[in-house]
């Protein structure tokens, strides 16, 4: 029996082998094979998190993470789902809360149990430098855990890897929020727009337009002016 | 990696790139957009339509696949419906749908008092919600107003805007964005707080506010995020399979299906919000799309049996830049913003045929035409693409843009080792927003159904015929929160619902035979089926 052809790959889905045409991502590789996914898969793109998955190579040591949406199947890979990961997500009310430093050790304060393996920072599906935003969120400098996290889809692997029992992606949704709502300067020209809408100071042009023949307002679109 | 023949097409762009950085290619006019689109675009192809036969859209035309759904047997066709004695969920307010509408209903409903649940199909956020990319709208600048943005939309869409949701649209953007601001949404901005906008197809200010290109992200997440702290409950992997009438015939709940299990669960609740989403799945005229697995239009179906009519079925948005190669993100979206950023669109000769930011409509066919007249750049297996020259992006506006502005487009296609800075992505149209849906009023509901609400993208009528970048995050917020509001408002003067039944369902089915339907598919269809046997059969 030939082991197999050039065109295609053997993987193992739960241990199980299946021969798939090279090139597949993880996902499209199990669609191939016949499971119908209802876990595990949401966006389809790598941008939700749903398809979290681990895999090992036939011949390396090394325990490999990633989104089964966006991998291609190499030969001999095992592959393993990890449809759900229990994070720990605190309830806070956003107005209470304050980006001053007892905020994270009063809600996630396992974070200063980091033991500083970088397990987190390996395991990463979007290739995010996740012990550097643990340890900024430590200190207390959430602007800069936002700015490092911002790419997460909360996915969850590195939460499973973590020997601290840290749930990375909850901590940096906090921080985020926290940048975005009470660090970074509101919006000024935001404000005096919303205020002069709440006046009403836009209703009457904009009665005056809706009020225009469909014609004018054809040649009014057709004509208009635009921004550089 | 590219093949050689796209290589050697990749030289003819490079050679024409630095004419092309300081040129601008002219816009089309009114009359050569009409002809554009009668000759190319997908909506204007008779033979992908056919006539609904039956319902409140009788005599209508629309995709042969919705069709089909829509009159479709259903999940519970003869099945009795006891929820009046023991409803396994029982509250004020039902959510179908727990992608960005949802969620913003959910939020603003439970701000009002109601008991409220949300039901969704997968998790909570696995919605197209989280992929939006490029940004939201807002008329908040200086020289800018909401008149302008309405302009731009109307246009847009053809002047078919429904104009009083379109008003409420534009005059409420500001609103939105201030109330996601305030939920800590990390909008970029200069230092001093001052919204960085971009320009999008069609738009004549730039007034696209983002977060990166994972704006969409951004914005699921945090209000996800903030519906978890205020409670909200969610039902996740359990989708709505039908509504439930009470005797009056207004809406009073639906028939819930376990994802998993397959368990059937009976919800009775005053006032039903359908946040359900769009229709990428259903794949029409055999398109890829760019959304996520569960968009099946299943609230059209649920809100049509129901009564409810639908508004401009007909028209589909095709995003003019897919993904056309590499095969595994074959679809995927490459976002408005690297064309707002300043990349064009190139054929296989390396010629701009068509400025970059028309409205997406155009721009398809755009594409269309230029790959069907033999100027696509050729892809193993037949098909062919055009070039979308995004390394014009970092000579237009400094090294390190395209990293900072569209870091999600450089690691979706660096996977595949194309670094999109260096070289062009190649592009066809995919399947991205359902344009129709269920016709609402002002204050979300059905004028069809009472009761029953509508909010997202299974709206029709918000956009007209065709949608603008930027306004669809825009209307999640906008109506999401109005429904959320009106629906908790309504039921707080309402009576717990009874009679609840399901023969408008029947009475559907019936009619259906009457017009001689004979249909082997039930609907809605909650999930595609992408196994290899299931293509096969
Ligand atoms: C790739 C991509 C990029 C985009 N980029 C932009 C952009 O830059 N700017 C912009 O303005 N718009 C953009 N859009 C459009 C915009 O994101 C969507 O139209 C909008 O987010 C839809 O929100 P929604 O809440 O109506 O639906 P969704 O966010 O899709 O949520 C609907 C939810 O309902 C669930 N559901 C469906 N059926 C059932 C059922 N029967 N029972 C229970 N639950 C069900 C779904 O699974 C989903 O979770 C983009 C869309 C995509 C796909
Ligand atoms: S399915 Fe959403 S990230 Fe893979």
């Amino acid at each position: 029996m030939s082991e197999k052809d050039n065109s295609s790959v053997r993987v193992f889905l739960f241990g199980k082998r299946y021969d798939v045409p090279a090139g597949l991502t993880i996902m499209a590789a199990m669609e191939y094979s016949g499971y119908r996914l209802v876990r595990g898969c949401g966006c389809r793109n790598g941008f939700c998190g749903a398809c979290a998955t681990i895999y090992r190579v036939h011949g390396d040591r090394e325990l490999r993470a990633c989104l089964a949406c966006q991998k291609t199947v190499e030969d001999g890979m095992y592959v393993a789902t990890l449809p759900f990961f229990p994070l720990v997500k605190e309830i806070y009310d956003m107005e209470q809360v304050r980006p001053a430093d007892q905020v994270m050790m009063s809600l996630y304060p396992e974070i200063y149990k980091c033991v500083g393996c970088n397990a987190c920072t390996k395991a990463c599906s979007q290739e995010l430098r996740v012990m550097q935003y643990i340890a900024y969120a430590q200190r207390g400098e959430y602007e800069r855990c936002a700015e490092e996290s911002f790419d997460c889809v909360m996915c969850g692997i590195c939460s499973a890897r973590c020997p601290a029992g840290i749930s990375h992606p909850q901590v940096a949704m906090l921080a985020r929020r926290l940048t975005g709502k009470y660090i970074r300067p509101r919006s000024q020209h935001l404000k005096d727009r919303v205020d002069a809408l709440l006046r009403g100071a836009f209703d009457a042009e904009m009665d005056a337009m809706m009020n225009l023949p469909l014609e004018e307002i054809k040649t009014l679109y057709n004509g208009r002016e635009i921004e550089k | 990696m590219y093949t050689p023949e796209m290589f050697d097409s990749i030289k003819k762009v490079e050679a024409t790139r630095p004419a092309r950085l300081s040129a601008e290619v002219g816009r089309l006019g009114a009359a050569e957009k009409d002809q554009l689109l009668a000759k190319y675009h997908p909506d204007y192809r008779k033979d992908a339509f056919s006539t609904i036969e039956v319902g409140p859209n009788k005599g209508e035309r629309a995709p042969h696949e919705l069709v089909a759904i829509l009159q479709a047997r259903s999940r519970v066709s003869g099945v009795s419906i006891n929820a009046d004695a023991n409803p396994d969920v029982d509250v004020d307010v039902l959510i179908i749908g727990g992608g960005g509408s949802g969620a913003a209903a959910a939020i603003e409903a439970k701000k009002n008092g109601a008991d409220v649940l949300i039901v969704t199909k997968l998790r909570m956020g696995d919605a197209n919600t989280m992929m939006a990319e490029g940004g939201i709208q807002a008329a908040d600048k200086a020289n800018d107003s909401p008149v302008i943005h309405y302009l731009d939309a109307y246009g847009g869409g053809h002047f078919k805007a429904q104009p009083d949701l379109l008003r409420k649209l534009v005059m409420d953007a500001p609103l939105a964005i201030q109330w996601l601001e305030g939920l800590g949404v990390l909008f970029d901005k200069d230092k001093d707080g001052t919204m960085i906008t971009t320009h999008g197809g069609g738009t004549s200010r730039k007034r696209m506010h983002a977060a990166a290109d994972y704006s969409g992200m951004e914005i699921m997440r945090t209000l996800r995020d903030e519906a978890y702290n205020m409670g909200v409950p969610v039902m996740d992997f359990t989708a709505a399979i039908e509504l439930l009438l009470d005797e009056n015939g207004a809406a009073g709940g639906a028939v819930l299906q376990n994802m998993e299990t397959g368990e059937r669960l009976t919800a009775r609740a005053k006032t039903v919000i359908i946040a359900t989403g769009g229709a990428g799945r259903m794949h029409y005229q055999g398109f890829p799309t760019s959304n996520h697995y569960g968009a099946t239009a299943d609230g059209l179906v649920l809100g049509y049996r129901a009564g409810a009519k639908l508004l401009y079925q007909y028209t589909l948005q095709y995003h003019p830049t897919g993904v056309a190669y590499p095969p595994q993100v074959y679809g995927a979206l490459v976002t408005e913003k690297v064309r707002s950023l300043g990349a064009q669109l190139v054929n296989v000769d390396g010629v701009a045929y068509l400025n970059p930011l028309e409205t997406r409509d155009v721009s398809a066919a755009g594409v269309i035409r230029e790959c069907a007249i033999g100027k696509g750049v050729p892809i193993p297996g037949g098909t062919s693409g055009i070039w979308l020259d995004s390394p014009m992006i970092d000579e237009l506006l400094g090294k390190g843009a395209i990293e900072k502005r569209i870091p999600s487009m450089l690691r979706m296609l660096g996977k595949y080792g194309i670094d999109i800075r260096e070289v062009p992505i190649l592009i066809y149209p995919t399947l991205h927003y359902q344009n129709g849906g269920l016709r609402i009023n002002v204050t979300c509901e059905s004028p069809d159904v009472s009761n029953l609400f509508v909010a997202g993208e299974a709206v029709g009528g918000i956009h007209g015929e065709n949608r603008l970048m930027g306004n669809s995050l825009l209307d999640i917020i906008v109506f999401g929160r109005t429904a959320g509001k009106n629906a908790s408002e309504k039921a707080k003067g309402l009576p717990i619902p009874t009679g609840l039944n399901l023969k408008h369902v029947d009475r559907f089915m019936k009619e259906a035979e009457a017009a001689g339907v004979k249909s082997q598919t039930v609907s809605p269809m909650l999930l595609p089926d992408y196994t290899r046997h299931a293509a096969g059969s």
